[in-house]
């Protein structure tokens, strides 16, 4: 943590839990008969309880959005460039709750946690959860919390998607949705992609087909590999070769099989980095779960019927060099949403970092989606007076 | 309001479903929805344009209208409509069968090129007009097709698009007699109502 913390931080947070005891039914047709969920809030909730914007995290995310937990932190939560007074997502005017979702690895009931049914780690015995899972449980942790209607759900990525299915699945519960650098639904590619992922993963020795916990091992070969190829994925060419070219560990070449190129160096530390922070099997959970995701299935395909059902508002944004969710992808709901006749706004920003833009404070980023809320925020005074 | 987007709101129906190219900061847009109740959505790609569209509750998308407008439906749009943007694209006259495929009608403004002050200055000077109103060099203009009140007419004539009424300013916006007379030599901005 800074030393003095900076006027538009939400500074020190601290999570907390809910606890559920009303059975889950899972789209996979397993039930959960209890779980928790990890959640951190910013900003003050309002008399009408009107203002909530419930943020929704992509593949490796968590509830720590923005914030620091203690004076020891190093990095603030994975948003904070967003999230904070004064920020796009303004804690002076909203009321910002993050939460972990279900079989992650954060703190919500996952592979990590005890399955009270059998006084073990679920490990990989923890059910595939969907996207329309996660939407039902964070719908649960809004009543908990006494919220109707969400003024915003934001996400993007594979947080996109969750606001996406929270517009067609509880249309009135939300005002806008934001949906950044999203899909709606894989490409055969992005599929591709992830299995080589879950591959490398289940791969590895050390995985003992997910019961690395009761065999006191840690896949980090796996799961550092599929990171290495998740990095490649978010960053574009140019990124890469602005960040790295082809500069060298040593002078000259080694001619083995030890770290040449400063992006071979890279990789490998992300790779290794993550293994620390994340769980393999809550890594093939939230692959799988992008992997499901496609609302329109059940509707012929057909995503503009499926959206009909929409009532609130919908920002897109896209990211010019992002190939893993490319602009294309976000037009393709832009366009149904405009079949439908839904409201919608939509911003192709020029960023040459690739998928991982949607992380990055870019400047014309951060104004529209401030202008965006701010608009939204103001909407819910008007309707107050 | 500029007198232009005056006559432009007398001739919108309530409630239309809008579709507004090139709408640039949404001032009409906005004024229309305000007034008149419309609905649709804008079509910007100048980022600060798309942000102060945002601001005002406009739905406005970037998307560049040169590279076509395939993504929207046949006649889903009651009106398709735009101002003082015509000249600026590749190929007007399949632009304009692009808005009528879109929309029911069409309005679209234009600067008249014909107006007595261009004919005198190109005429006299034998140099391409510079004014308050074509602000622009010839080599930095985005203005890439001049044409006339006259030229619009007879492409619709061509092209089997009826006129359901016009209009012809100066560049005061005012509406004179003598510009409705001579509208292709007075008018410096033209105004048409078009529909198939």
């Amino acid at each position: 943590m800074p030393d003095v913390i900076p006027s538009d931080s939400v500074g020190i947070v601290s999570p907390q839990v809910a606890n559920f005891e009303t059975p889950l039914t899972l789209t996979c047709g397993q039930t959960l008969a209890s779980y928790q969920l990890i959640y951190e809030t910013y900003g003050t909730l309002n008399a009408d309880a009107s203002n909530a914007v419930l943020i929704c995290h992509a593949l490796s995310g968590d509830h720590h959005a923005a914030g620091y937990h203690n004076a020891e932190d190093k990095k603030p939560g994975w948003w904070d460039s967003a999230i904070g007074p004064g920020k796009p997502i303004d804690t002076n005017h909203f009321f910002v709750i993050s939460l972990n979702n279900l079989g992650g690895c954060g703190g919500s009931t996952g592979p990590t946690s005890i399955n009270l049914v059998t006084g073990q780690a679920w490990e990989s015995d923890f059910p595939i959860v969907t996207v329309e899972d996660w939407v039902e449980s964070q719908a649960r942790l809004a009543d908990f919390l006494g919220i109707q209607t969400f003024a915003a759900i934001v996400g993007g990525s594979l947080g996109g998607m969750q606001a996406l299915e929270w517009s067609i699945r509880f249309p009135d519960r939300l005002k806008s949705a934001v949906i950044i650098a999203s899909a709606p639904k894989l490409s055969t590619q992005n599929i591709a992609f992830n299995e080589v992922a879950r591959q490398s993963i289940r791969r590895d020795p050390d995985f003992f087909d997910g019961r690395y916990q009761t065999n006191r091992t840690v896949p980090t070969n796996g799961l550092g590999l599929a990171r290495m190829l998740g990095h490649i994925t978010y960053l574009s060419n140019d990124a890469m070769g602005e960040k790295f070219g082809r500069t060298m560990r040593h002078e000259q070449f080694q001619y083995n099989y030890d770290i040449e190129f400063e992006v071979e160096s890279y990789l490998r530390y992300q790779g290794e980095a993550f293994t620390k922070r994340f769980d393999a099997n809550s890594y093939m959970l939230m692959t799988k779960a992008l992997d499901y995701f496609d609302p329109a299935a059940q509707n012929n395909n057909d995503l503009s019927a499926t959206l009909k059902k929409a009532k609130c508002e919908f920002l897109l944004v896209s990211f010019s060099t992002d190939w893993r969710f490319s602009p294309e992808r976000s037009e393709e709901i832009v366009n149904a949403l405009i079949k439908a006749g839904k409201q919608v706004s939509y911003a192709k920003i020029e960023a040459s970092e690739g998928h991982d833009a949607f992380l990055i404070p870019i400047p014309r980023y951060m104004s529209v989606l401030k202008t965006f809320l701010t608009r939204v925020s103001n909407s819910l005074s008007r309707e107050e007076s | 309001m500029r007198s232009d987007l005056e006559i432009i709101e007398d001739w919108i129906q309530p409630n239309s479903r809008i579709l507004d190219l090139a709408c640039g900061p949404g001032e009409l847009f906005h004024h229309l929805m305000i007034n008149k109740n419309i609905s649709g959505y804008g079509l910007e790609i100048n980022a600060d344009d798309l942000n102060t569209c945002i601001e005002k509750g406009i739905p406005v998308l970037e998307q560049n209208i040169d590279e076509g407008l395939l993504n929207f439906e046949d006649q889903t749009f009651d009106l398709v409509l735009m101002a003082h943007a015509l000249q600026q694209f590749r190929r007007p006259d399949l632009l304009i069968d692009e808005m009528l495929r879109i929309g029911k009608e069409c309005i679209i403004t234009f600067p008249n090129f014909g107006h007595w002050r261009n004919r005198l200055h190109l005429g006299l000077k034998g140099r391409m007009p510079v004014s308050e109103y074509l602000p622009y060099n010839w080599y930095d203009t985005p203005n890439i097709h001049f044409f006339t009140f006259q030229d619009f007419e007879r492409l619709c004539r061509e092209k089997n698009i009826k006129v359901l009424r016009w209009a012809a300013i100066d560049g005061q916006y005012k509406n004179h007699w003598w510009i409705r007379s001579m509208p292709n030599l007075f008018s410096e901005t033209a105004i048409f109502h078009i529909t198939r």
